[in-house]
């Protein structure tokens, strides 16, 4: 069965483009906002939209991405007004939609449930930061009943046995996380991320996507030049805690958005 | 009962590892390589060397003729691990992972403090051994146990406060999984209580255990019998797992967790996760959870730093769900009357969290016969908390 991100990939591979995969956290600094910010982010050249859920104890994130969550807990975020926001949003856009959620989230909302009401009301796939493949069992038939693709993560750290594993695991894409460390931390060992992004082809057929510390246009060219999906998460989350309420914000983010897009575009391999 | 945590990491429905991949790698390794020591002849001996010479095991189990006396029921004993190196339990943990720590060559440990006790315990072990040491505590609790902070800098500790959530010690776990996830390769993770993914909880309850083997044994010699009763506090649960664990065959032996009832159930200040959680995930492992109704972690509250915690360590989960241990809570109030009383009668000053059992004592002993026995963990002095109850009462020292 064919996904809507497998689909969302083979037609920018048909263009020869990769996929700019933009983080935000959903609910900072509201939910109208975030809902405005897709559609936006969207006529700005993403290509994939990475919903964070926001939660109390994120054990992978960096103070960025934590802060974020903290304004998104205040502004009174649930995940279920999380897939509120999903359904208008699906009235306006077709964007694919990939939730990152920590597990006490689905946990607490029920994995059978959430699985059917994700799939639903239009989201695309799940990423669970602090759930390796290993302890997914219990999640993988609700998930597949339901056609949501579960998205998991490899590391430089990970051995050739846990590379296999898990990608093989992995649907919809394989989510490489560029540095040993948390979100936001600095980038990038670019000769060692086109090692390991080669390592991962070699396992699996999946698209391979790049996160953790892609921050400027530059990084985003280099990183789409070795992989076929750039995820771009705590520069975009400090461009909406800098505006914040501010009626520029969306702007001035789809603006960024927009030159991470271009640079891809015309890509400059560099040496790192 | 069959022998926790399986293959998994699971005991029962609870433990496991719900980490980041990055980590997974790491705790694979500490895994193997805690499965070699723990069978390595050379490695217990060292082990045991250091408990004996260093920490001062074994701790004794003192009879508590006047408590007894004044609550007029059961025989009074205490597992007095307050006599330990640096005044708690902790120390027998922070020198099993320090040893490990060594033979995996990993030159940097780092570790969270809730009351410092671990800290200090890990601080001490690191200058012993020559690593590097970065204790995270949350800035809340840097200023109620501002005694331990100076003690882990006067050990050459760097202490890193945390400014974020609750400021306490879940801030300062979450903060120190990423430094190890950032520093992996030459970093060791000195967790310290049984909470975290496999293989922390079992391994840290291996290394504690060494408080219930020599309980078990000096009851034995002292009283030819068995106790009817075990009390111990719960934080995360290490000093009671500790102490429960050499009695879990034994089913005449009554197990009693006793958690931080804060400003009571009622009032939803408090650390009494089985009173007013459910499970859920939080920092590596499935266990019961104080949370939302939406997932997100809740607040704690408890006079003493070292039980405010918004989980339980997923052993004592499962003990409970098995009927095997009990548990139950007492407020901030009861423990510190406990402290007064332990103070003035036995001239044992307990930590506060040490304290909490002992008012859960001091309610069942006065309902048990003379001729039954119980043993109660005290898990470390008090000392560390007399600046804190200057200022709860008042007075500037």
């Amino acid at each position: 069965m064919t996904s809507k991100l497998d689909r969302a990939f083979a037609q920018l591979q048909q263009r020869g483009e990769k996929a700019l995969i933009a983080y935000v956290m959903a609910g900072d600094p509201s939910l109208q906002g975030t809902e405005q910010l897709v559609v936006e982010l969207e006529k700005a050249g993403a290509d994939i939209i990475e919903l964070g859920v926001p939660f109390s104890d994120p054990i992978a994130d960096g103070p960025v991405i934590q802060q974020a969550a903290e304004r998104a807990l205040r502004s009174g975020t649930t995940l279920r007004s999380i897939l509120s926001m999903v359904i208008r949003l699906r009235a306006r856009t077709q964007i694919p939609l990939v939730l990152m959620a920590y597990y006490n989230s689905i946990h607490a909302f029920g994995p059978e449930r959430f699985f059917q009401e994700a799939a639903q009301v239009g989201v695309d796939g799940l990423i669970l930061p602090d759930m390796p493949p290993d302890e997914a069992g219990p999640l993988k038939e609700p998930a597949a009943e339901a056609g949501l693709p579960l998205i998991f993560l490899l590391a430089p750290t990970s051995t050739a046995a846990r590379r296999t594993f898990v990608a093989r695991q992995s649907q919809g894409f394989v989510y490489y996380v560029s540095l040993t460390g948390i979100t936001g931390a600095k980038l990038l060992n670019l000769a060692d991320v086109r090692k390991n992004v080669e390592k991962i082809r070699k396992v699996t057929k999946l698209p391979v996507a790049v996160g953790f510390g892609v921050a400027t246009p530059e990084d985003a060219a280099n990183v789409a030049a070795i992989a076929d999906g750039v995820i771009v998460g705590s520069a975009i989350v400090k461009q909406i805690a800098a505006y914040g309420q501010k009626q520029e914000m969306v702007t001035h983010v789809a603006e960024f958005v927009r030159s991470l897009k271009t640079a891809m575009r015309s890509p400059q391999p560099r040496s790192g | 009962m069959s022998s926790v945590p399986n293959k998994q990491g699971r005991f029962g429905a609870y433990g496991g590892r719900y980490v980041p991949e990055t980590l997974m790698p790491a705790l694979l390794e500490l895994e193997q390589e805690y499965a070699r020591v723990k069978k390595d002849r050379s490695f217990q001996s060292e082990l045991a060397y250091y408990l004996k010479h260093y920490v001062g095991r074994p701790t004794s189990l003192y009879f508590a003729q006047r408590l007894t006396k004044r609550l007029g029921g059961a025989k009074i004993y205490l597992k007095r691990e307050d006599l330990c190196h640096t005044g708690a339990h902790k120390i027998n943990n922070a020198i099993g992972q320090g040893l490990l720590a060594k033979r995996m060559k990993k030159p940097r440990i780092i570790a969270e403090t809730g009351a410092g006790q671990h800290g200090v315990a890990t601080a001490t072990v690191a200058a012993m051994f020559g690593l590097q040491c970065e204790v995270y505590m949350g800035t809340e609790d840097m200023q109620r146990q501002a005694l331990n902070v100076f003690r882990m800098r006067l050990l050459g500790a760097t202490v890193t406060g945390v400014d974020a959530g609750s400021r306490t010690l879940k801030d300062a776990i979450s903060e120190a999984m990423r430094d190890w996830t950032t520093n992996i390769r030459t970093t060791h993770y000195i967790l310290g209580s049984v909470l975290g993914a496999h293989p922390y909880p079992m391994m840290i309850r291996d290394f504690q255990s060494i408080i219930g083997r020599e309980a078990r044994r000096q009851i034995l010699a002292a009283e030819g019998r068995l106790p009817d009763c075990l009390i111990a506090c719960v934080g995360g649960g290490s000093n009671a797992i500790g102490l429960f664990h050499a009695f879990i065959r034994d089913k005449k032996v009554k197990m009693i967790g006793v958690e931080a009832g804060g400003l009571g159930v009622a009032s939803g200040k408090h650390a009494a996760r089985f009173a007013g959680g459910k499970p859920g995930v939080l920092q590596g492992t499935m266990t019961y959870l104080l949370q939302g109704e939406d997932g997100q972690v809740n607040l704690t509250h408890s006079v003493s730093a070292g039980l405010d915690y918004a989980a339980i360590g997923p052993e004592h989960s499962y003990l409970r769900d098995q009927g095997r241990a009990e548990y139950t809570s007492v407020t901030d109030d009861e423990a510190m009357a406990a402290f007064d009383i332990l103070a003035r009668e036995e001239g044992i000053m307990p930590a506060l969290e040490s304290a909490h059992a002992i008012a859960h004592t001091m309610k069942v002993a006065p309902t048990m016969k003379k001729n039954k026995i119980l043993v109660v963990n005290l898990s470390g002095r008090g000392d560390k908390d007399v600046q804190q109850i200057a200022n709860m009462r008042g007075i500037t020292l």
